[in-house]
């Protein structure tokens, strides 16, 4: 494959002939990205507030360690040293974390957002030096799977805290912090099963699916999944944050739960 | 809409050249590709613009139009903001011959370069194969594909980083998604995906699949997909406790 002869200039940074409002995309992601990442921290941080009646907050669950009612191993063990800065949170949310920083549609919005590289579409880049993800250290962008693989465990648990979340102290019922993870675990669901290595794994790795009818039927409803991945991404961090929000202000006593029934 | 509309086009060759304007009159159902040529015929009759078909079929009017790449002959006027220039100008991922025409040849060596189809012997005595629609069906999208490199244009890989002598970019990722995943086909192609066509310098900007005018869906079904398959080889080693997840 030789070179061809010969290739334009190289342009600077953001030098394009497009018109139209190309920026307004890698910005809105950025601004909705940043203010996640910012949000995600702060609360990561906190190790208060996050359990209220039968809520738990996604960010904390599952509570390997910590001081509320639904740790599963009772208070942060001693072996941890006293000088890191200790929240359940941080044992649990560098799996989801991991999995959207390797996800196949957030790669390529940051990218754009964040590193310009590119900006966007037929928009020149800030730098000429070019590595992809062929090497150290975006080939690790490749363990993808991993994460999707430890995400299947932590959903799993969340769909149980909605079991968990209908039940108050006088017995079943339903109140809107329910709904709230409720509609969240089926968005991450969304998320996690319509992912791009899902649809691999599941079938796409098979030249002749026909073989395989039943996964042949999963991967048509992961390929529609697929379809709407980044909506799905999109919604799902949407949702997890703000169910954090709604457990958090629930358990500071500033929002009360409003019990359906 | 009827009325004057200005396009401002790039005129030169591989030593250089400028933008020059031209006024010409419009008419509703007009596509880029029709004002060129008015403006070939009554203004300017040396202007080099490669074209065919007129129907978005042939690939060979791919150009840039206010900065993106698009067949011209696709591009409705109606679809322009016309109080501005209409800027048009040549592919700028391949080497300038004149005008709005460049030189893909470059294309066409990359493609000999990919393992062939090599298919498993027929299924029947009278030498011919079964393949069940399903499986036809995945590979099928990848055959609209009309070579227009577009995607190869927009691709940064190449655009930006003129990654050329290492990458091949969407278009012949296309291609060998086509092959790698005919259910007919056994030829191994991975690791050659991987250390010969680089597929680890394509970022997944979705650029490729935007453009494409036969709203191929390359990034998704064909190029990650790709990428899976060298994770499967080289990245999983867990892959053969978890057959399936």
């Amino acid at each position: 494959m030789a070179h061809p002869d010969i290739v334009w200039d190289k342009n600077h940074f953001g030098q394009t002939r497009r018109s139209d409002l190309w920026w307004l995309s890698p910005l809105l992601v950025f601004l909705g990205l940043g203010t996640f990442i910012v949000y995600a921290t702060w609360a990561a941080f906190q190790n208060k507030y996050y359990v209220s009646g039968p809520y738990i907050s996604p960010f904390y669950s599952p509570e390997i360690f910590g001081d509320s009612p639904r740790a599963w191993f009772g208070p942060e063990p001693a072996w941890i040293p006293r000088f890191l800065p200790y929240s359940p949170a941080l044992l649990i949310l560098w799996i989801p974390g991991l999995f959207r920083f390797t996800c196949y549609y957030y790669r390529g919005a940051y990218y754009k957002a964040f590193w310009a590289d590119p900006p966007a579409c037929a928009v020149s880049e800030p730098r000429t030096h070019y590595r992809g993800e062929r090497t150290f250290p975006l080939i690790f962008q490749n363990l993808h799977r991993y994460f999707l693989r430890l995400s299947y465990p932590v959903w799993l648990v969340l769909v149980y805290d909605v079991w968990r979340a209908c039940w108050f102290k006088d017995g079943f019922g339903i109140g809107l912090g329910t709904l709230i993870l409720a509609v969240n675990v089926v968005l991450l669901a969304c998320y996690i099963f319509g992912c791009h290595a899902f649809r691999h794994l599941i079938g796409g790795a098979l030249d002749q699916i026909s073989r395989h009818p039943a996964r042949r039927r999963i991967y048509n409803c992961v390929t529609c999944l697929n379809g709407n991945h980044k909506k799905w991404a999109w919604a799902s961090l949407g949702s997890v944050a703000f169910s954090d929000i709604y457990v958090r202000l629930c358990a500071m006593g500033i929002w009360h739960d409003w019990r359906i029934f | 809409m009827p009325g004057n509309a200005l396009f401002r086009i790039w005129r030169g060759d591989a030593q250089g050249g400028k933008f020059q304007d031209f006024s010409t009159p419009i008419s509703p159902g007009m596509v880029v590709l029709d004002a060129v040529h008015k403006i070939q015929a009554e203004q300017a009759p040396d202007l080099a613009v490669r074209w065919n078909c007129k129907a978005g079929k042939c690939g060979s009017c791919s150009a840039e139009i206010n900065g993106m790449p698009k067949l011209m002959c696709m591009t409705r006027l109606s679809d322009l903001n016309l109080d501005i220039p209409v800027v048009l100008e040549p592919m700028r991922t391949f080497p300038s011959i004149r005008d709005l025409v460049t030189d893909v040849s470059w294309n066409f060596r990359v493609k000999k370069t990919i393992p062939k189809f090599t298919p498993r012997k027929p299924d029947a005595p009278d030498g011919a194969w079964r393949i069940a629609q399903a499986d036809a069906d995945r590979v099928q999208e990848f055959r609209k594909c009309i070579e227009c490199f577009l995607c190869q244009d927009v691709c940064h890989v190449l655009r930006e980083h003129h990654k050329h002598d290492e990458f091949i970019g969407p278009r012949f990722f296309v291609y060998a998604a086509a092959l790698e995943m005919h259910p007919l086909d056994t030829a191994d192609r991975i690791a050659d995906l991987r250390h010969k066509f680089s597929i680890g310098y394509c970022n997944i900007t979705t650029c490729c699949r935007q453009v494409c005018p036969e709203s191929i869906t390359i990034t998704e079904n064909a190029i990650i997909p790709l990428k899976e398959r060298v994770v499967d080889r080289y990245f999983d080693p867990l892959k053969r406790f978890f057959r399936i997840l």
